[in-house]
């Protein structure tokens, strides 16, 4: 299938709300605390939200045989475009908060960036969003500045966790032909003016974390070129069971 | 001067009364009029345009609004309608009406406090819905609903919802 370059740039933004969304339904009711288990639930619902709106947007460019549920239930691994930090596996709560904290963080300058796009739909979508990330990034942010402050053995949980995760930032801040020429038109956000911003927010928590900003590493990167790793698979073929054994089913 | 009389024919005030009528499935002592999700009502050749927003991008209670506006409209025999999703401007709490933020206290959850520009820098004070003070406590940023976030009250130690600003 060939999308154009405004779709896969719309795919991109969605499948990475997405899959987010489920990886953090499936915390619900195995969270540490009642609180938790209802936070990560209400952020995934909202991150669902955005999807939506984010892929209906893409089914619309697309054409009339698409719409948002086929995207999100008929498209391969390899067809999906989200960042590859998404997609990493919820570990314990300390990798999952990491991972949160590191794409809200990113989301929250992204949003604020595209709700100023040309595209007047991707405008508006941003626009809903970048409200509901911001009280993402005030839980996860709160939770990483307490868990790195707390125990001797919660600080070193929560370093490990951004040891394991940071070859995986990078990706976020890279731009390829597409995203360069869409910035150019002034419908998407180059990702590489993204970073001082992002930096200057994460930068300041982890010294309040009082953790250790992980040395420069070789980022993994190809999400957003259709590339993943080896945890999207498993993560889509339990999302997707249902529309692939019976197609087309409807609640 | 130009009223709504002039503008609007008279039907859109009842059509307004009728929406005015649906509640939120989430919390039923507000309408989605109370609440500002339906931003505007207009007849024109093809029948009503009603424009409708959601409150949080992934609220749940949207696909059964739709419905129930449809439906409502359909009772009274305003036909046919058709419902424009508005994402923008985006949905805010700003926009819920005073005697709204007044039942929602009644009802036992305390309303928004203060304007949403400022949602997110200082922490506001959250009275409670109950005994209206003001020593309260944050025990939870998410609760029940999206849309809403988990206090107790230092003073009469009752646990109670704060309707979150956004």
């Amino acid at each position: 299938m060939t999308y154009s370059p405004l779709t896969t740039y719309t795919l991109r933004l969605g499948d990475t709300c997405l899959v987010l969304a489920q990886r953090l339904t499936a915390w619900c009711g195995h969270a540490p605390e009642l609180e938790i288990d209802l936070a990560l639930a209400n952020i995934g619902l909202d991150l669902l939200g955005q999807a939506r709106n984010f892929l209906s947007y893409a089914a619309e460019l697309q054409g009339a045989e698409f719409d948002e549920d086929k995207l999100a239930f008929g498209r391969d691994e390899r067809e999906y475009r989200n960042v590859l930090l998404a997609e990493q596996p919820n570990g314990d709560f300390a990798d999952t908060l990491m991972r949160q904290y590191l794409l809200d963080a990113w989301h929250v300058v992204l949003f604020e960036r595209l709700a100023l796009s040309r595209d007047a739909q991707l405008a508006a979508i941003a626009a809903k969003a970048i409200k509901e990330v911001r009280y993402h990034l005030r839980f996860s942010r709160g939770w990483l500045v307490r868990l790195g402050n707390g125990t001797e053995f919660s600080q070193q949980k929560m370093q490990h966790s951004l040891n394991k995760l940071w070859r995986f930032s990078g990706e976020m801040f890279e731009a390829d032909e597409l995203e360069i020429e869409l910035a150019q038109l002034g419908i998407a956000v180059d990702p590489r003016t993204l970073r001082t911003a992002w930096e200057e927010e994460v930068f300041g928590t982890l010294l309040a974390a009082t953790l250790v900003k992980p040395q420069e590493a070789q980022y993994r990167t190809g999400g957003k070129q259709g590339l993943h790793t080896e945890h999207l698979g498993p993560l889509l073929a339990d999302m997707q069971y249902l529309q692939r054994a019976y197609p087309n089913q409807q609640w | 001067m130009q009223t709504l009389d002039v503008v609007e024919p008279a039907q859109t005030r009842e059509v307004w009364r009728i929406l005015g009528q649906i509640s939120d499935p989430e919390i039923p002592v507000l309408t989605i009029t109370d609440l500002g999700m339906v931003r505007s009502v207009h007849h024109r050749d093809d029948g009503w345009h009603i424009g409708f927003t959601p409150t949080y991008s992934g609220c749940p209670a949207t696909d059964f609004l739709l419905a129930a506006i449809r439906e409502a409209m359909e009772k009274a025999g305003h036909q046919p309608v058709h419902i424009e999703q508005m994402l923008h401007p985006a949905w805010t709490t700003d926009w819920m009406t005073p005697t709204a933020k007044t039942r929602l206290r009644e009802y036992g959850i305390s309303p928004p406090q203060g304007h949403a520009c400022h949602a997110t820098s200082a922490a506001v004070e959250v009275s409670c819905p109950r005994c209206g003070s003001l020593h309260t406590s944050l025990i939870s940023e998410f609760g029940s609903t999206a849309c809403k976030a988990l206090y107790r009250c230092d003073s009469c130690r009752e646990p109670f919802d704060y309707f979150k600003c956004i």
